[in-house]
């Protein structure tokens, strides 16, 4: 065995010390405990910081919604508040891994869970996000469920989370602490793509833990809704995914909100095609010329060329299903 | 043709063949206790196992440089690293024994030389006090390689001489057909995923080996180590009473359980090897890929006149593993029919069989040509099937000993609404959905092996029946306590039957469908002769009520010997064995199949599916699927539909999720999870319904059963494929059908 402690933090205080000093934080443990054991993670120190009380769900004062890092998916999915306020926020979470998995693992822990790339996941295959500068298979190898944005040379893996589909395309803040106190950084800077540094894939100092995440208040009414296409009906990572979120009063959409999933190395905001809905009335018509530009840039691989236009047509579908009761 | 029934014993009441019955055995699964071969240990006696884990090639062909053990063995509780520099050379006897499972070719030998056939290969096994130490270590094993490119391209790569079959002139009808179509299908390679993983525990006595196994046969470890160690068959005992789930993975005897009694020999220890999931894509055989060229001609009312197909199979370098590809043969009245199909040895493990072996592979083409043939002519999918339905089987000319495939289809087409399909592709619509219907038909020969069983009646008036078979899930335990307990007039509860252990009489392969034409007809004749036995005692003791009665005019109802026409006028059977001072009655029975076959004689199915296919999206969604089987006799209607449904979501997965994906630079699985995997969940496989089509067949089997375990996944995925086609227009012909290959022009 690769060996490592394991402690128990008691306070956030104790926790931040210790992470800190270069240990390892785990909550539900569904992604690290998995890739511990095929050997792609070897942390010599873990701190266990699910006992810290960071698991409030919480409409915050001027109508936006602040999750604590520490909640459990199947939790806040089932959350009054948030069914109520961000539906898209829980029907990302109910269509994501399984409904064990949902049990155990947590809000912050899903943002943070590492690629989805066969590569990565193999020791015995190259890949830059597990040993820089050792080259990345899927580039030139079976590459069909990976991203087509936000790529580089170095990696093309897909961020496998749809939580954060939904909270980038909400601009979500990340609430964090660390040895220097306490910062707020927009989910769209925390997360990182591969560019030339593979293995950076979050903005996180040394010993900072995310206690929350925040999404600012969205003028009402809101129609939101998440969107996941996939080959099964359950338990399977997206092939494409959209967020939308669009307010429209007087038959004129005033704010949309639109990010995808399954198709970038982070969560793909989708600001084009957000300028051209805004301003617009709905419209058959405005939903596909808007979600004309949702693959602007896309760079195709060997086996991922159908994201492209899967990604035009999803992101038109999403658009049609939460904005056409007009 | 009607066939004439064979003669039949003593009747006894049916009374619990034909009614569903709950698994014997279930109790024992759902809470635990029953146990798998890597279960097993100190409470069978197995005492100081060690573990032991394999290390796998990373490379896909080529030559093993070195091995650096060091590391490994000076971590902690390592107790040795075998590999082929120092492992024993091992006798390795030619393993062509009769019964042999194993394709011909050379097998794969545990480290008895430096090949690397195939990436995931095992190079060395690492033993250890501790399973961590030992999957610790084996990490640290170092091996270095001279790696070549693999050869991985079943389209490409060279092929074997064909095996060729030919009746009529296909070429020549071929060419003057008024009607004539070619297409190609591809099917994807597909792992088993059983949810029990192979393990093996091995232990040495002597020279004597004990394993505790995963196995669809406890014949074959016994054999195939006897024949790689060279000691006799009869030094090798092999138990494996539960097997979670195989579907043709566990017929053979893979590499690892060498390798694993190996390192107990070496050691003079028991050991323990599980493959982990990862492994068993690797180490294990697979349904192998297929290219599948059809070329069709018909008259224009569709009546078949010509039938070529043109297949490539994926085999290893080393072996030959080829399906049954006989489908085409039989199916239909085609007086013009030639097959040639090649087996393309590629750098990969040897394949092996997958449910429906081969005759499900032969569908997908075959009833996908003929629905491409019905949308052609405008006829009526299941008309044109009508239209060449053959009297007698095209291939031998033999009648069919029972064929309700019409049958099948008129009870599909009425419980499935098939009348509302609509012939036009592309018609129905319900929202973003497109909606089809598609239909199938399939066949897979009701065969049978000679089988023996054991049946004791103890004073108690229980009764154990004992048959080297296996139970891998089709509930082979409850079914046979139900024809041992008809036989010999008993409730089921006080009947037991035994399997997995290879010192039982000896019975098949638990595959092909066949266990219980063989094994149930070995069970029933048995027991036959064991009722007639304790009647014959009966009707011979003057202190019986049956003195005198004539055998063949007594019965027994749930453990009461009577006269047939006086019910009250009889005893139990532990009356009987108490008065006579028996402390048990036992016989031995068998079976034996006709060694001339007379009729031509198959399982069939009809299967039917709805499916929903998103217009815009590419997703394929099976809204609820039919199958219609004509299996003969139902013995246990509950196991039935387990078996039905688990076949026909087995054909959804062919259809659409299921594909083992190949690196096609070094041959690296890189689906080898059930993450990535893609099997069909519970919300896939929303309605599924079978109806048997009853019928008792005394030609394929004494017992009156076709088989059902594999004819159930048979059609399943063309009729799937065809429903697409019926929904979208779109003639995929690529299994698995995915998103991309739906994506439909704006």
């Amino acid at each position: 065995m690769f060996p490592f402690t394991y402690t128990r933090a008691t306070s956030v205080h104790e926790a931040i010390e210790a992470g800190e000093r270069g240990g390892r934080y785990i909550a539900g443990g569904t992604t690290l405990v998995d890739l511990m054991r095929e050997t792609v993670e070897r942390p010599s120190a873990l701190v266990d910081i699910v006992g810290l009380p960071l698991s409030d769900v919480s409409a915050t004062p001027r109508g936006g919604l602040r999750i604590g890092a520490l909640a459990r998916m199947a939790d806040v999915a089932a959350d009054p508040v948030v069914r109520q306020t961000y539906p898209a926020v829980a029907q990302a979470l109910e269509l994501s891994a399984s409904a064990q998995l949902r049990n155990m693992a947590t809000i912050g822990g899903n943002v943070m869970q590492r690629p989805r790339c066969a590569y990565f996941r193999d020791v015995s295959a190259p890949c830059n996000r597990r040993e820089p500068g050792s080259g990345c298979s899927a580039l030139e190898g079976y590459n069909r469920t990976h991203a087509i944005l936000g790529t580089s040379e170095h990696c093309v893996a897909t961020h496998p989370s749809d939580l954060a589909v939904v909270l980038t395309a909400f601009e979500a803040t990340v609430h964090l602490v660390g040895p220097e106190g306490r910062r707020a950084t927009p989910i769209g800077h925390f997360l990182l793509p591969p560019g030339d540094t593979p293995d950076q894939e979050q903005d996180l100092r040394p010993g900072e833990l995310i206690v929350a995440l925040e999404i600012p208040p969205l003028p009402r009414p809101l129609r939101s809704g998440y969107l996941k296409v996939r080959d099964r009906e359950s338990y399977e990572f997206a092939l494409t995914s959209v967020a939308v979120a669009l307010h429209i009063r007087g038959g004129v959409i005033h704010t949309a909100k639109v990010a995808a999933g399954g198709v970038g190395t982070i969560p793909w905001k989708l600001p084009a095609v957000e300028q051209h809905l805004v301003g617009r009335r709905p419209s058959p018509d405005l939903w596909g010329q808007a979600a004309e530009r949702a693959a602007d840039g896309a760079r195709p691989l060997v086996h991922n060329g159908f994201k492209t236009e899967l990604l035009r047509r999803t992101v038109e579908r999403q658009l049609r299903i939460v904005g056409g009761r007009s | 043709m009607t066939p004439q029934p064979a003669p039949q014993p003593a009747r006894q009441p049916q009374a619990t063949v034909g009614t569903p019955r709950s698994r014997v055995d279930g109790r024992l699964k759902v809470t635990g206790q029953a146990r798998f071969a890597a279960d097993h240990g100190p409470a069978d006696g197995i005492d100081g196992i060690v573990h032991a884990v394999l290390v796998d090639a990373t490379i896909g062909r080529g030559r093993i440089t070195g091995i650096d053990t060091r590391a490994a063995l000076a971590a902690p509780d390592v107790l040795t690293v075998i590999h082929h520099g120092n492992a024993p050379r091992l006798p390795y006897r030619d393993n062509s024994f009769p019964d042999s499972i194993h394709p011909p070719g050379e097998r794969l030998r545990a480290f008895q030389d430096d090949h690397v056939r195939f990436f995931g290969q095992p190079v060395a096994v690492v033993v250890a006090t501790t399973l961590e130490a030992a999957r610790h270590a084996a990490r640290l094993v170092e091996a270095t390689y001279d790696a070549e490119p693999p050869q991985l391209d079943l389209v490409t790569a060279p092929a074997h001489e064909p095996d060729v079959y030919t009746r009529g002139d296909a070429a020549a009808a071929l060419a003057s057909a008024p009607v004539q179509l070619e297409m190609t299908y591809r099917m994807g390679r597909n792992h088993h995923n059983a949810m029990e993983p192979h393990a093996i525990v091995a232990r040495w006595d002597g020279d004597r080996l004990t394993v505790w196994e995963k196995t669809q046969w406890v014949a074959d470890p016994r054999n195939e180590l006897a024949a790689v160690f060279g000691i006799a068959q009869a030094a090798v005992r092999c138990y494996s009473r539960f097997v979670g789930g195989a579907f043709g993975n566990s017929g053979r005897t893979w590499v690892h359980s060498v390798a694993a009694a190996l390192a107990a020999r070496e050691l003079r220890r028991p050991v323990k090897l599980v493959l982990s999931r990862r492994q068993l894509y690797f180490g294990i055989g697979f349904r192998p890929a297929y290219e599948y060229g059809v070329r069709l001609g018909s008259e224009r009312d569709g009546r078949l006149t010509a039938v070529v197909h043109d297949v490539r199979g994926e085999t290893s370098r080393y072996e030959r593993h080829s399906d049954d590809l006989a489908l085409g043969r039989m199916l239909y009245d085609t007086p013009h029919f030639r097959q040639d199909v090649r087996l393309v040895p590629l750098d990969v493990n040897t394949p092996t069989w997958m449910r429906g072996p081969g005759w499900s592979t032969t569908a997908t083409a075959l009833e996908t040509s003929l629905d491409e043939l019905a949308h052609e002519l405008g006829i009526d999918p299941i008309e044109l099937r009508i239209r060449n339905e053959p009297a007698d089987d095209p291939a031998t000319g033999q009648p069919f000993s029972t064929r309700r495939l019409h049958e099948c289809y008129t009870t599909g087409m009425r419980e499935f609404g098939w009348h509302r399909r609509s012939s036009r592709p592309r018609a129905v619509r319900e929202g973003d959905w497109l909606i089809g219907m598609g239909m199938a038909a399939g066949a897979y020969p009701a065969e049978s092996a000679p089988a023996q069983a054991h049946a004791r009646l103890g004073a108690d008036g229980t009764v154990v029946v004992r048959s080297a078979s296996s139970d891998m899930g089709p509930g082979t335990t409850t079914s046979m306590a139900q024809v041992a307990a008809d036989a010999l007039g008993l409730p089921m509860w006080s009947v037991q039957f035994q399997l997995g252990d290879s010192t039982m009489p000896p019975a098949p392969v638990h595959a092909l469908a066949w266990t219980m034409a063989s094994v149930g007809s070995a069970v029933q004749a048995t027991c036959d002769r064991l009722r007639r036995k304790a009647v014959a005692l009966a009707v011979g003791d003057d202190r019986s009520p049956l003195h005198g009665v004539p055998a063949d005019e007594v019965v027994v109802r749930r453990g009461w010997l009577h006269a047939r026409a006086d019910p009250r006028r009889g005893e139990t059977y532990q009356q009987l064995l108490a008065r006579n001072g028996r402390t048990h009655l036992e016989a031995v029975g068998g079976y034996e199949p006709p060694e001339e076959i007379r009729y031509s004689m198959y399982a069939y199915s009809a299967i039917f599916a709805e499916v929903a296919v998103d217009a815009r999206l590419g997703i394929v969604r099976v809204r609820r699927m039919l199958g219609v089987f004509d299996a003969g006799r139902i013995v246990n209607p509950k196991l039935a539909d387990s078996q039905a449904h688990g076949g026909m979501i087995g054909g959804l997965g062919q259809a659409l999720l299921e594909h083992t994906v190949t690196d096609p630079r070094d041959g690296r699985i890189l689906n080898a999870n059930l993450a990535d995997y893609l099997v069909p969940t519970n919300a896939d496989a929303a309605d599924i319904r079978a109806i048997y089509i009853e019928g008792v067949d005394n030609e394929a089997a004494p017992i009156g059963v076709k088989g059902l375990g594999e004819v159930v996944q048979v059609g399943v995925a063309p009729a799937i494929a065809n429903a697409v086609f019926n929904a979208t227009g779109r003639r995929v012909r690529d299994l698995p059908i995915t998103p991309e290959a739906l994506l439909m022009p704006r």
